[in-house]
């Protein structure tokens, strides 16, 4: 209908804005997971599709709309197998966010992308098993810290990387990040685990496969600066958040580590811990796609009381405060807020709060996706996709005034650093300049 | 400890921003709180201030038809004052890229149904097809985008009287895409001017284009001409052709709608309001007739925002500020009351384009815009509407939605900041 000619909404009868929606299963077949009605609320306004980064490179690409409501409709009326396009979706969630409508989107992507590799793809396929190399980076991580030095100087080969993207078709653009010589839980049991202890103020660091193995530093920010507003943190023991499995539609594999994450998280909060990621993916993953996608024990409390770190100290602690009063070297920040913050609603807190920092200019470098999304960057078949999608946000960090990055989230930073060169901070770590 | 400001103003659309904006004129500290993207995104990106009204139209001047809107009306409330403030504070915010704020008349623009509407506002790449200004016109729609049909547009621009002829062709884009292929598509290729058989998207666009026209003397194409680059590709197209090039506002998805979305939000971060987008507000705590915390649900999690003072700009049944069932209509976030009749055989007129009651669905403001009650008076003395969620208006027919929301949107937020400041 043309809009520009009758401002109104296009179902703007009364009965239409109804809630009571049937009830029907997305994907029938499919037994262990939850799935909420609502491909029926779908009104065709297409405002997902303009707002998915793949389709606006990616010929072959059908878009959100499709892989979600339409093909749900397909499936239901003739069983149709699912199309083979939804392995280039890179559960960006950014349909989610647009979608007016209320359509889940991304758990049905999700969804449909776990049956489509059960049933459908070839698990000897080159695809299949690079897949699942990448969707499991933390068991390859855990492999690659037993010796990092050794681990750093075989991935940053070239000839390993050409082998890599041969073989396995892993790009070989890009450069593993270094595993650190001291992974973060190494430091922790070093130090003796907790320095500080209280009985009202407790928080478990969720703190994902990268920070452990990669960026310490970034685990080591959030324990000090927690610490410092004086809450016991305490890190158990634990599994990837699942994020790249569910990208790659492994969702046994996800299952299994959901089921670990569940059982060490879920039962501290009885004895008044929250849960805290440093990670917006992992936030993003205990929070929603846990309970959407499986149906475990304690899974519903583990989402309710999971938090992103940054934002659980601007609710519980006057952190705006704390940081006006602080101040740090003069320093400019180009800051990009990763797909999976902004779908949880903490785009805009890193640039607000640092605005009030002295000393330091924070420059938002606008909404466009990196392009790496997690695993879908490594391919090699979309290394020049998910370059191009990066574009934007490289050239607004070029024209920024700073010329370090800062973002939440581990691949996020993998992209801009590949893209600009610059070095990329978690604002966890200007946070301990300013407070610690 | 709540996340605290002196003016939280709930929404994201064009009266949120606008509400937002006039409150951080007071000097007041001001958030907005906004949960999915805005309807902007879907809108024509046009801004209509009154179009029609007591069954006179198209008005060329919109203030004159302001007293012969019904009892209620939003307008009426605000008074021409407060349209002008509304105007004001949008000329304000999208600067060059909007025209028509150097008069005061409506522009006549064409839609992409080839009908012509009356509006006040309109983005610059619109402006050069205006049918209020004369010029024969070639109308180019694309084999691919069902969206515009380019032919049929013309033959309704003709029947409706331009005073200019209108002729419209289909041509192939240079670049094939895949047969649902989305306007962001298009837009990317022409805002990377990608390479094609031929040349670039850009020159052989403009060959295809040159070969078609006769003597026509500018050439609209539905709205896609890039986007981060969409001067440069609208630029260089009018130099190849030897004619202005000017966009058709289309049918959602809208890119006019989502760049004017973006237009606001950076005046939003300019004028130094907070924004917390992604997740709707759902409850609230009162005290004493004052709204005190209003309640986010923050992925299934409540987190408390607290204000001074709350602008609530959610939006009419389209943008989720209204909510409907059956029986009847609300207002979720508050409960403000809604009147609405018994029968919802009333709500409706059996013309589909009649004077449906709902259309006017919406709170009922004081002259502070505050919602009030059955008995009028405000539900809470700090608590102010602005927008789709006021009622009084059927934006539709009198083509003043976006107009109804700048106005509302500037007195609300003017109100609220200067209550939080004193
Ligand atoms: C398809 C379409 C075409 C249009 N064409 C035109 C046109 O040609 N000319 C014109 O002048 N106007 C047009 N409009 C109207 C215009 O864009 C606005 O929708 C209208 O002015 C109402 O604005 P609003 O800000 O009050 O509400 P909306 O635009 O509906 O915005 C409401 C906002 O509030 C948010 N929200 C809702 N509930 C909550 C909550 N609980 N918590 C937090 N946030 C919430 C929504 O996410 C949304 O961002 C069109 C609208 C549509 C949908
Ligand atoms: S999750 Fe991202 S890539 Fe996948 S369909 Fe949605 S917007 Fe597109
Ligand atoms: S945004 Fe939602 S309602 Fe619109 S087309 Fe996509 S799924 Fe359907």
């Amino acid at each position: 209908m043309s809009d520009a000619e009758s401002p109104g909404n296009p179902t703007l009868t009364p009965d239409a804005q109804t809630d009571d929606f049937e009830a029907v299963e997305v994907f029938p077949d499919s037994t262990d997971m939850d799935l909420r009605p609502g491909a029926d609320n779908c009104y065709k306004c297409t405002a997902c599709d303009v707002s998915c980064p793949v389709a606006e490179v990616d010929d072959e690409f059908p878009g959100p709309k499709f892989q979600g409501p339409e093909q749900w409709r397909l499936k239901r009326k003739e069983d149709e197998a699912v199309d083979d396009s939804i392995m280039s979706c890179s559960n960006c969630m950014r349909c989610d966010d647009a979608c007016p409508s209320g359509v889940p989107l991304s758990q049905m992507h999700n969804t449909a992308r776990g049956e489509y590799v059960d049933e459908q793809m070839d698990k000897l396929s080159r695809e299949y098993i690079r897949n699942r190399i990448l969707a499991n980076y933390g068991t390859l991580a855990q492999l690659g810290s037993m010796f990092p030095r050794l681990a750093n100087a075989v991935m940053g080969n070239s000839v390993v990387q050409r082998i890599n993207e041969k073989v396995l078709g892993i790009t070989a653009e890009r450069d593993f990040p270094e595993f650190a010589t001291q992974t973060f839980r190494e430091w922790w049991n070093e130090r003796g685990g907790p320095q500080v202890r209280s009985d009202e103020k407790r928080v478990a660091y969720f703190h994902g496969c990268y920070s452990n193995y990669n960026t310490p530093e970034v685990g080591k920010a959030m324990v000090r600066v927690f610490e410092s507003f004086g809450y016991e943190v305490v890190v158990p023991k634990q599994r990837c958040s699942g994020t790249p499995m569910f990208a790659n539609g492994m969702l046994d594999d996800a299952k299994r580590a959901a089921g670990i994450n569940v059982d060490n998280f879920a039962g501290l909060i009885p004895e008044g811990y929250d849960i805290i990621a440093s990670c917006t993916s992992c936030s993003m993953s205990l929070r929603q796609e846990y309970p959407e996608l499986f149906d475990i024990d304690g899974i519903e409390d583990l989402s309710a009381h999971t938090y992103e770190a940054l934002e659980y100290l601007r609710i519980h602690e006057d952190l705006e405060g704390a940081v006006r009063e602080a101040s740090v070297d003069d320093q400019a920040f180009a800051y990009h807020a990763p797909c999976h913050g902004r779908n949880q609603g903490l785009d805009r807190q890193a640039v607000e709060l640092f605005r009030q920092l002295d000393g330091v200019e924070v420059e938002d470098v606008g909404d466009s996706c990196s392009g790496i999304s997690g695993t879908y960057g490594w391919k090699e078949e979309k290394y020049d996709k998910s370059m191009q999608i990066g574009a934007d946000m490289f050239d607004h960090m070029e024209h920024a005034q700073g010329s370090v990055g800062m973002t939440e989230c581990p691949t996020c930073s993998m992209q801009m650093e590949h893209g600009t060169g610059y070095d990329i901070k978690h604002p966890l770590q200007l946070l301990e300049e300013a407070l610690v | 400890m709540a996340i605290t400001d002196d003016v939280l103003v709930i929404g994201g659309g064009i009266a949120a921003c606008t509400a937002a904006l006039s409150a951080a004129e007071t000097g007041a500290r001001v958030r907005l709180l906004a949960h999915k993207k805005s309807t902007l995104r879907q809108a024509s990106g046009l801004v209509d201030v009154l179009g029609y009204a007591g069954g006179d139209g198209p008005l060329s001047d919109p203030y004159a038809g302001l007293d012969a809107l019904p009892e209620g009306h939003p307008y009426h409330v605000v008074g021409e004052d407060g349209v002008r403030a509304g105007l004001r504070i949008f000329d304000e915010a999208v600067g060059d890229a909007y025209r028509g704020g150097h008069t005061d008349s409506n522009a006549l623009v064409m839609t992409h149904g080839g009908a012509v509407k009356p509006t006040a506002r309109y983005p610059a790449s619109v402006a050069p097809g205006l049918a209020s200004s004369s010029g024969d016109t070639l109308l180019v729609g694309f084999a691919g985008l069902t969206d515009f049909d380019a032919p049929v547009a013309a033959d309704h621009l003709a029947a409706a009287g331009v005073p200019f002829s209108a002729r419209g062709v289909t041509v192939e884009f240079p670049k094939r895409f895949r047969a649902d292929a989305k306007v962001t598509r298009f837009a990317k290729a022409l805002d990377r001017d990608e390479d094609v058989d031929g040349g670039t998207v850009r020159s052989v666009l403009a060959d295809t284009v040159a070969e078609e026209l006769d003597g026509e003397s500018r050439v609209g194409f539905p709205a896609m001409l890039g986007d981060d680059h969409d001067e440069d590709v609208r630029a260089e197209l009018s130099d190849r052709l030897g004619v202005p090039v000017f966009e058709v506002p289309t049918g959602p998805p809208s890119l006019l709608g989502l760049k004017l979305e973006d237009i606001l939000f950076d005046a939003l971060d300019e004028a130094g309001v907070r924004i917390s987008a992604g997740n709707p507000a759902v409850d609230f705590e009162a005290d004493t007739g004052r709204v005190e915390t209003v309640v986010v649900d923050q992925k299934s999690r409540p987190t408390p925002y607290s204000a001074d003072q709350v602008v609530l700009a959610t939006g009419g049944l389209v943008g989720k500020g209204l909510d409907s069932d059956r029986e009847s209509v609300t207002e979720p976030v508050f409960g403000c009351h809604v009147p609405h009749p018994e029968d919802r055989y009333d709500w409706s007129d059996p013309e589909a384009f009649g004077d449906h009651a709902f259309a006017r669905f919406g709170v009922v403001p004081d002259d502070e815009l505050r919602p009030t009650d059955e008995d009028g008076e405000p539900h809470f003395e700090n608590l102010r509407a602005a927008g789709g969620v006021v009622g009084g208006a059927d934006v539709a027919r009198e083509k003043s939605a976006s107009g109804v929301s700048l106005a509302t949107g500037a007195v609300a937020g003017r109100l609220a900041g200067e209550e939080a400041t004193r």
